[in-house]
């Protein structure tokens, strides 16, 4: 009896020592991109520029396939994947014919193009004149043999994890990995 | 309980203000209900309460917002940015904090839905 009352005081006094700085609102955002896909790389995109328009910081770290987007000759061609995606409801052997990958993306685009959703390389501009930095991994770097140059021109840097880490540091900052 | 606490929630609460003597209505995230309650007065007291002093380059992207909402054009970031009258870094420059938020509110204009 006496322990139990005992565990309930210090859980009580924990939660009163837990005050969120300014209500636990969030004010940076960490991205992290590892996919090629258009759709991943648009969600990471209008994420971080979302955040910006809500006063958050935003920062990106392209990492494996994520390169791919900031890749000057890559990022026009990105697809969307139409083998292993259940939700584009279309059978697995359908979507692995030759010109499917291709039709689905010029559909998705096109869609995007009604709701002014701007394309890879206008979006990246956006980010960089909205303030998001964006960096891109050593590690993958090194791994694809991609150089500085053949990178879109507004990346900050190309950095390692524990960079990136030491970038995240702070209150209020969350961490997303795509 | 419960159940009123969330009809509560979602009850949208109109708020009376008085701004240099004048009364306006603001919803419950203080954008303005009604765009003729809006003067230059008004705009630079709402601005000031977001730490902004107003430059004419503040008020020309005000007056383009306000012209916007007027031909009921859907504003986002990727418009204001290719209107011509502001680059999206000035934008941010001018309103450091949110700018498509914070200059809808000091326009007296309702707060863009927009998600780009």
């Amino acid at each position: 009896m006496y322990e139990e009352n005992e565990a309930t005081a210090t859980l009580e006094k924990s939660y009163v020592a837990f005050k969120p700085e300014n209500k636990g609102a969030i004010k940076k955002m960490m991205i992290i991109l590892s996919k090629g896909t258009l759709e991943n790389v648009y969600a990471a995109f209008v994420l971080a520029n979302g955040a910006r328009m809500e006063g958050i910081e935003a920062e990106m770290f392209f990492t494996f396939f994520g390169l791919e987007a900031i890749h000057k000759k890559k990022l026009e061609r990105l697809h969307v994947a139409t083998v292993g995606n259940p939700a584009m409801h279309m059978p697995t052997m359908l979507g692995g014919l030759p010109g499917m990958e291709a039709f689905a993306t010029h559909m998705m685009k096109k869609e995007m193009e009604k709701i002014d959703m701007p394309d890879i390389l206008e979006f990246l501009d956006i980010l960089s004149a909205s303030g998001v930095k964006l960096w891109a991994c050593k590690l993958a770097m090194d791994m694809f043999h991609y150089k500085k140059e053949d990178l879109y021109d507004g990346i900050d840097d190309i950095i390692t994890v524990g960079d990136f880490y030491k970038e995240s540091a702070g209150e209020g900052v969350h961490m997303l990995f795509i | 309980m419960l159940i009123n606490l969330f009809k509560s929630s979602l009850k949208k609460q109109n708020m009376e203000r008085t701004i240099n003597g004048k009364s306006i209505t603001v919803n419950e995230e203080g954008y303005l209900k009604d765009f003729s309650q809006w003067d230059d007065k008004v705009g630079e007291a709402l601005a000031a309460e977001s730490g902004i002093a107003l430059t004419p380059r503040h008020w020309e992207v005000l007056k383009y917002l306000q012209n916007e909402q007027k031909n009921q054009v859907a504003l986002s970031i990727r418009r204001v940015g290719k209107s011509g009258v502001v680059d999206i870094k000035e934008f941010y420059q001018l309103f450091p904090i949110a700018p498509l938020k914070t200059a809808t509110k000091i326009a007296g204009i309702p707060k863009p839905a927009s998600c780009i």
